[in-house]
């Protein structure tokens, strides 16, 4: 090998290499910006998604809070262009729907998932559990013309007990699996214990299984109950609103966000302010119920120990 | 057995009875709701669907501007949502440090739990002004797009595209939701192995991450349809309400669960009723076959992957 051969190879191979190097830095530098981009594209999504959020709650305490005042919770309304007036008897009206709601909702949702949590892989029990899914995502407003032509076309009035019949309609798969979820996180040697002392399985099962799952199935019920308590369109044709005081399951009754729709699509500012104040109110009572419902949860945790 | 005793047997009974309330309900809304939608459905066969023609005055019925209105509301809400939700998901559960993972992920379950008329009505004070004077008439005038059908038109305010970005921000924490389960139940080795072969941190996530929860998260986005295409309160209160097919996002439009709120407690004569009837029931059919689809998405998602134990 003489060095008059070797130098030039050498020099390509270095080179080679050099470019190879290059070559590497260069990807390395690209696949670092593309990463540096997507993961702060993930970070910007995350303010991105916060913004709209807290847009809504600023605006909403904002042009909420000046028109919240007493009459707001103890006055019904005014005829337009009166001054003052509340919404007394459209909170009044959303907690007797969400009663009524409760009492439907409750302990079907409660009796289907202690079903699907002791028959779980049956099928039976799945097909239950995809129906259950199935009715929850089916569009409020089609579970109100249900209601409606079950309810109040026959009877040939609008009444609260519609309207509260529509809302339980929409709570039971919210509990059912909410409740079933609960269950199935209560350890089985708590139920083996209970069995093994001579405990009936229909015992163990209410007194031991359902009694330790119940904080969390109080949680799911404080979901559903919110969920429900802002809903619109089932009512808009069931309990179908109204301005003065009732307290009759057979008449039409106002609801919170009934009466929030129908002063926010009306021309007068005054009602907007109303509306705004309502929504304040709605959005509180949801919010309270939500954090109930988290403390429920943790009361939970807390007790089990795990 | 013959041993049980009758408690359990009653206990047994009376649970059963419960759960199989649920498919009787189902039967009976969708039979109710079809029963009603009879006569319409009777007098003008499929075309309901695909005709235009809305003059409740003469009993004329065609639902297709609202079938046209809930598809591209729903689509467009789509497009706007699924990369914020996706993106959401992944920094929960891949980013985020622990101290702002709960606070973010309450900040999106609070999206969830606004009620629909709350954003309707700031939707109408806030978000139609605000698109119609500065997103549109930048559009317009800065950028000069105003003669793309997409944009064409008068301005009003209340329109499709109000639609879309008040259903983007309501159905963003279900697809969000969703998308972050399915990634939790992507095993730590996958992301492991990616790492260790060299991958960056996007790169673990776009080959080893994505690809394995990819049936989970169209699955989630299926749901966020399912949402959208029924959405009631917040889309009538600012998508103008108007029996028009248009091209232009900036015109107003109708969805079929709008057309049903505005006019259902206002229709008179039994054609009208049971034409918005049949409005109710092609959403009910619809959003039940795209609820299933992406329920199975999800689950399937969640067992794991084809083959996996």
């Amino acid at each position: 090998m003489t060095a008059a051969t070797a130098r030039p190879r050498a020099e390509a191979v270095s080179s080679h290499r050099e470019l190879l190097a290059k070559r590497a830095r260069q990807t390395r530098g690209r696949r670092r910006v593309v990463n540096y981009v997507m993961v702060s594209a993930s970070y910007l999504s995350a303010a991105v998604v916060a913004l709209p959020l807290i847009l809504i709650l600023v605006y909403l305490i904002k042009q909420g809070a000046s028109s919240v005042g007493w009459s707001f919770f103890t006055q019904p309304p005014v005829p337009a262009g009166e001054p003052g007036g509340g919404m007394a008897n459209a909170m009044v009206g959303t907690l007797i729907l969400v009663a009524i709601a409760s009492l439907v909702g409750l302990p079907i949702g409660i009796g289907a998932g202690l079903f699907l949590a002791e028959q779980r892989g049956t099928r039976t029990a799945n097909a239950v559990r995809f129906l259950s899914d199935v009715l929850n995502g089916l569009p409020s407003i089609v579970i109100g013309i249900f209601a409606w032509q079950v309810l109040v076309r026959p009877l040939h009035h609008y009444s609260a007990l519609a309207g509260g019949l529509a809302l339980g309609a929409m709570m039971i798969p919210l509990v059912t699996r909410a409740t079933e979820e609960m269950i199935r996180v209560v350890p089985t040697s708590l139920r083996e214990a209970a069995l093994a002392l001579g405990y009936t399985k229909w015992r163990t099962s209410l007194s031991v299984v359902l009694r330790t799952a119940l904080p969390g199935i109080v949680t799911g019920a404080l979901v559903a109950v919110a969920r429900v308590a802002g809903e619109t369109a089932p009512l808009i044709f069931t309990a179908f609103g109204n301005q003065f005081w009732s307290f009759s399951p057979f008449k039409p009754i106002a609801a919170l966000p009934m009466s929030i729709y129908s002063y926010a699509i009306s021309p007068y500012d005054d009602w907007h302010r109303q509306a705004w104040a309502g929504a304040l109110v709605l959005l509180a009572l949801v919010f309270i119920i939500s954090l109930a419902a988290r403390f429920a949860t943790r009361a939970r945790y807390g007790l089990g120990g795990d | 057995m013959d041993s049980t005793p009758v408690g359990d047997r009653l206990y047994q009974g009376v649970t059963t009875a419960f759960a199989l309330i649920i498919p009787a309900l189902l039967l009976f809304i969708a039979w109710e709701v079809l029963r009603g939608a009879w006569p319409a459905l009777r007098h003008f066969g499929f075309s309901f669907y695909t005709t235009s023609e809305w003059d409740d005055v003469n009993g004329r019925f065609g639902a297709a501007p609202a079938v046209f209105g809930t598809v591209v509301s729903s689509i467009l809400a789509l497009i706007i949502a699924t990369p914020l939700a996706v993106g959401v998901a992944i920094f929960l559960s891949e980013f985020a440090p622990r101290w702002l993972r709960q606070p973010i992920a309450f900040l999106v379950d609070l999206l969830a739990a606004i009620p629909s008329v709350v954003y309707g009505l700031w939707g109408i004070i806030v978000l139609v002004p605000f698109l119609r004077e500065s997103v549109m008439s930048f559009i317009r005038d800065t950028l000069h797009l105003g003669g793309l059908p997409l944009f064409s038109g008068p301005a009003y305010g209340p329109s499709m595209l109000a639609a879309g970005c008040i259903l983007a921000i309501m159905i963003l924490p279900y697809i969000s939701a969703v998308t972050r389960e399915v990634l939790m139940a992507v095993p730590r080795s996958q992301r492991e192995a990616a790492l260790a072969l060299g991958a960056t941190r996007w790169e673990m996530i776009w080959d080893a991450v994505l690809p394995y929860a990819r049936s989970g998260i169209i699955g989630g986005v299926i749901l966020g349809l399912g949402r959208a295409l029924g959405e009631t309160m917040a889309v009538t209160m600012v998508i103008g309400n108007r029996h028009e097919i248009s091209a232009s996002l900036f015109a107003p439009g109708y969805t079929m669960a709008s057309v049903i709120a505005n006019e259902f407690s206002e229709a008179t004569n039994e054609i009208h009723v049971s034409a918005l009837m049949a409005v109710g029931f092609g959403l009910l059919v619809v959003t039940i076959i795209v609820n299933a689809i992406a329920r199975w998405l999800v689950w399937r998602t969640a067992r794991g992957p084809a083959g996996a134990p």
